[in-house]
């Protein structure tokens, strides 16, 4: 079995491990989150060996060149030898402008990156707050708005990362961002396609993002934004994605909601019901699907099976940081 | 000889090929239980290489690759009834793609020949 070495330790893999599976076994630190290969928290170098390909699947280019790889998708081949990124090459430090309630469970974050960060609306970066503490978030602004970057994250009480935020963190406070991630973007070839934006609570941001930027670039196709919540509140752009639609004729925006008593202009349908009923044939639309992992994969399917190619469908499942195997 | 792959139109054709046949296999009973990763895109890609290879496709699969990626199945139950399924789906992906009964006849025998290294027998 090939042996690795990271950190002035040699570690030896077990059959069919990953890298990071087997260094945290011999407890090395290494930064980790959701352990398949998206939020690419697990990043590191080699300095020898070879990379197999899936270990560098979703990298950009210029990372790969430079023998980047994703550790929790490395099954080593032969010996490798890994570090850890030189601090500060891949993260942009950051400084908080502002953390603001947006409705039920969900906060705004508005950061200011020291230097501008290179993204696409619909894309997500890794957030630390020290070296081994990171969380995956979708960008909800522009790039063309300005510097400044937006988040929608939902306090889950005890989170290390959303429930420092909502206690804790205090404008001023410092973070870093790593570099934009995630193939989930809106492109230019795609303005006279239909465009289905689903998304389960804080799955809202990145379509967001991707709703705004479609309109500013002059879509012509339709527009269906479907927000799914548990309750009236956790309808966070309710009123501001009702604004947007009575703007644009093409752009329609249906919300569900669980437990409806009280809300107004929402569906009683499940999320998945109201997306396949209101669709119908998925053969013309192109789906981005964010939010929970378990309808987000649900959805995918069907949708696919309801007559959507395979590469209409995008979906961003925000999966948890999985705790370590024990 | 041109291949079947070069004939359908490359890799654009097998994409579509992917669609039709995967529809197929998730929504049949006798053998989507072997198709349930969550993961849709890797297990796409994966069929992806296998249309390629039985299309006659540049690939890189060996009977060993066979052999080590349906173990885990074979231990689950995978045996002929669910290869036959299988390819009686891509003889009909084939047919909706318009391809000619002769080039349909050649890919189940791709396919066919492959049998035992799937089933590690
Ligand atoms: C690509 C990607 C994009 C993401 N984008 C966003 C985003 O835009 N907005 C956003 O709010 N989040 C997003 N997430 C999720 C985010 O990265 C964190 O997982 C989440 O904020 C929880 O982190 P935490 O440190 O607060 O909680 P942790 O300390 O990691 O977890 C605390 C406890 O809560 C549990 N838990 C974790 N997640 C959930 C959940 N969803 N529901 C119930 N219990 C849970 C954990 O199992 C643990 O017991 C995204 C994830 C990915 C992979
Ligand atoms: S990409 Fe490896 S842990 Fe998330």
């Amino acid at each position: 079995m090939p042996t690795l070495r990271f950190d002035g330790q040699a570690v030896t893999t077990q059959d069919g491990e990953t890298v990071l599976e087997a260094l945290l076994r011999h407890g090395l630190a290494v930064p980790h989150g959701c352990r398949s290969g998206i939020c690419q928290s697990c990043l590191l170098k080699a300095r020898e060996g070879h990379i197999p390909a899936p270990a560098q699947a979703g990298l950009k280019p210029a990372l790969a060149e430079q023998d980047y790889l994703l550790a929790c998708r490395c099954v080593p081949d032969e010996d490798m030898v890994l570090e850890i990124p030189s601090a500060g090459t891949l993260r942009t430090p950051a400084e908080i402008a502002a953390i603001e309630p947006l409705g039920g469970e969900v906060i705004r974050l508005v950061l200011t990156p020291e230097a501008a960060l290179d993204y696409r609306p619909g894309q997500y970066v890794t957030l630390w707050r020290d070296e081994q503490l990171g969380r995956s978030y979708s960008l909800a602004s522009l790039p063309d708005e300005g510097q400044s970057l937006e988040f929608h994250v939902r306090v889950i009480p005890g989170g290390q990362f959303s429930g420092w935020l909502a206690g804790e963190a205090r404008p001023g406070d410092r973070l870093e961002v790593q570099e934009a991630a995630g193939s989930c973007v809106y492109t230019p070839a795609l303005r006279d396609a239909n465009l289905l934006l689903v998304g389960t609570g804080t799955g809202l941001a990145p379509l967001w993002g991707i709703v705004r930027e479609a309109l500013r670039q002059g879509h012509r196709g339709q527009i269906r934004v479907m927000h799914g919540a548990v309750e009236c509140d956790g309808l966070y752009l309710h009123e501001a994605l009702k604004r947007l639609a009575a703007q644009h004729d093409n752009l329609h925006y249906h919300a569900s909601v669980l437990r409806p008593e009280g809300c107004s202009a929402v569906d009683e349908r499940p999320l998945d019901e109201l997306v396949v009923e209101t669709i119908g044939d998925f053969s013309d639309w192109h789906s981005y699907l964010c939010g929970a992992p378990e309808l987000v994969n649900q959805l995918r399917r069907r949708i696919f099976l309801a007559g959507a190619r395979m590469d209409a469908i995008c979906a961003d499942a925000f999966l948890p940081t999985a705790p370590a195997k024990t | 000889m041109t291949t079947l792959y070069e004939r359908l139109g490359g890799e654009a054709a097998i994409d579509k090929a992917v669609d039709i046949f995967y529809r197929k296999v998730l929504t049949d009973d006798r053998i989507n239980g072997f198709f349930d990763d969550v993961d849709m895109e890797r297990q796409a890609n994966k069929q992806k290489a296998f249309l390629t290879m039985v299309f006659g496709g540049p690939n890189q699969y060996t009977g060993q690759d066979m052999r080590e990626g349906h173990k885990h199945l074979v231990a689950r139950g995978l045996d002929d009834s669910h290869v036959d399924a299988v390819i009686e789906h891509l003889g009909s992906t084939l047919k909706e793609l318009g391809a000619a009964d002769e080039d349909i006849a050649q890919v189940a025998g791709i396919a066919n020949s492959v049998r035992d290294d799937v089933l590690n027998r």
